[in-house]
């Protein structure tokens, strides 16, 4: 099937060590960051169209999107779902805030668990 | 509306030169299906680019001279002396490294973007392939052909696979990717046909040898002809042989020539480096468009010589190719240009743009006052009217070349 090769093979590696000008770390992250930063302008793109498909059939008149302003529980919802999605991209943010703290309390790794809950008793 | 009862400014759209959407590339019927989507990834990467060589580009220039030189300089008493001392001395530079860093990703998403494009309907693209160019003598493919080590040691340009890869029997998807893809290196600057570098070179053979009546050409390297079609276009009473190592760019380039209605066209599989299926003086006229970076000095010695032996008296060898390396040009200018050598693939680029051409043609056969050094340049201005003014320097991917070559 022709979408399994695409799948499999779209992003394979050419032939050739890939030189790296960052630290490897820094442009995997930056990698991954414009492979979004592209899919961003994809999906605004789409939205355009959107629109302007919408204004030909007159379903949206120019502007009326930009001229919106929501009721209160509009704003409330939207409030409530731009409060969601921060809270899961900056997740990482949240539970390394949480670790600062959580050492004290006695948080080990599981690694070290794994080793201390497959201690025999003592004979 | 403020109640004033006056008329509202509409304030005017503002100017744009910029690039054009990719939805003006030609379609034919070879040409891969594109979504939404894939359209606006191809616009965002062209897009991308442009700013990397109009917004970017210019810091690491400002890098150069402000931090980067005087550094080096500090370093070894002296200013750098080649290229390679300045290219290694950017490397060291954060601009050159984030310019780099987004230029080589760039690459890699163009290859992503049109393999996606091109993987997703493989055995569709190759069924339509099939049906177009089956029992057509005028594909000539041979599956035992060894491929050169100058195609096989890396991908060029990040192309996965390179020219040559078969992922299903009949694949075309190379041939697909490439064709679908040319608009993001090049920023629409090759025209609605990709075809700007064969345009060219047909205006300058018109208005450089008016006279010229060939019976046969070769284009060598040729990969999907879109610089072969204007050639044979412009001389319909010729019959043009595209020549490549890769199957699938062939088997691609046949189908598209004939999907655009070009009937004088052959492409065969063969390595230019030897070609003893053509007696001697077969063409008058042997071509090659932004090919002779992707050689090797040995391969490229053959090709020459071959070049020679099969022109027939009075014929040309015309190469199109980004400009040599002179002592006039910066050192700067220099390292900037070997980044495609070294980041995309490209490792003959380097040693290519370096050498004295001239005397290889000398060596070949070619008389030294029959040698031909003129510039060309591809005219966009069926889709990107503001081209014509394009200044925008994009160390060597700019379609602005030099045209060197030999009347035997």
């Amino acid at each position: 099937m022709s979408i399994a090769l695409a799948l499999a093979k779209a992003g394979a590696k050419p032939a050739g060590k890939r030189p790296y000008f960052l630290d490897q770390e820094v442009e995997r992250v930056m990698a991954i960051a414009m492979a979004a930063v592209q899919e961003l302008a994809v999906a605004r793109e789409r939205i355009d169209t959107l629109e302007r498909l919408l204004e030909a059939r007159g379903v949206l008149t120019t502007g009326e999107i930009d001229a919106f302003s929501p009721t209160p529980e509009q704003a409330a919802e939207r409030g409530l779902w731009m409060q969601e999605y921060i809270a899961r991209v900056l997740r990482i943010v949240q539970q390394e805030g949480e670790a600062i703290t959580a050492g004290a309390h006695g948080d080990l790794y599981s690694e070290d668990v794994a080793v201390e809950l497959a201690a025999d008793a003592p004979v | 509306m403020d109640g004033s009862g006056e008329t509202p400014i509409i304030a005017a759209a503002p100017a744009y030169n910029g690039l054009p959407d990719s939805r003006v590339v030609g379609r034919h019927d070879m040409f891969p299906h594109t979504t939404h989507d894939d359209v606006a990834r191809i616009n965002f990467l062209a897009q991308l680019n442009r700013h990397l060589a109009t917004q970017v580009a210019p810091f690491v220039k400002t890098a150069w001279e402000a931090r980067a030189e005087p550094r080096a300089r500090a370093a070894e008493g002296r200013p750098p002396k080649d290229r390679h001392e300045v290219r290694k001395a950017l490397l060291g530079d954060p601009m050159f490294a984030t310019w780099s860093a987004l230029r080589r990703m760039t690459m890699e998403q163009r290859q992503q973007t049109g393999r996606w494009i091109a993987l997703r309907e493989a055995e569709t693209l190759a069924a339509r392939a099939k049906a177009l160019t089956e029992n057509d003598p005028r594909l000539s493919l041979d599956p035992a052909l060894p491929i050169p080590r100058y195609v096989s040691a890396v991908d060029h340009h990040c192309m996965a696979g390179s020219y040559h890869t078969e992922l299903i029997p009949g694949d075309v998807s190379a041939g697909a990717n490439y064709d679908v893809g040319m608009f993001i290196t090049t920023g629409g600057l090759l025209g609605r046909w990709s075809d700007g570098g064969g345009r060219a070179i047909v205006e300058w053979v018109k208005r450089e040898k008016p006279d010229f009546k060939p019976r046969r050409i070769l284009d060598i390297g040729a990969t999907l002809g879109h610089n072969l079609l204007p050639i044979a276009a412009a001389f319909p009473d010729a019959e043009v042989i595209g020549l490549d190592v890769g199957a699938p760019m062939l088997r691609y380039g046949m189908a598209r020539a004939k999907a655009l209605g070009l009937t004088n066209v052959r492409f065969i599989q063969a390595d230019a480096s030897s070609l003893p299926m053509f007696e001697d003086g077969a063409f008058d006229w042997v071509q090659t468009t932004m090919f002779l970076h992707e050689l090797s000095l040995t391969s490229m010695r053959a090709i020459f010589s071959e070049s020679h032996r099969l022109l027939a008296p009075g014929g040309v060898v015309l190469h199109v190719e980004q400009p040599q390396y002179t002592p006039e040009m910066p050192l700067y200018e220099q390292a900037m240009r070997d980044w495609d050598a070294f980041y995309n693939n490209e490792p003959f680029w380097s040693t290519l743009h370096e050498i004295d051409l001239d005397a290889r043609f000398v060596e070949a056969g070619f008389a030294r006052d029959k040698l031909i050094h003129d510039k060309v340049s591809a005219d966009a201005r069926d889709i990107f009217p503001a081209a014509a003014d394009d200044t925008v320097e994009d160390f060597g991917r700019k379609a602005a070349w030099r045209l060197v070559g030999a009347e035997k």
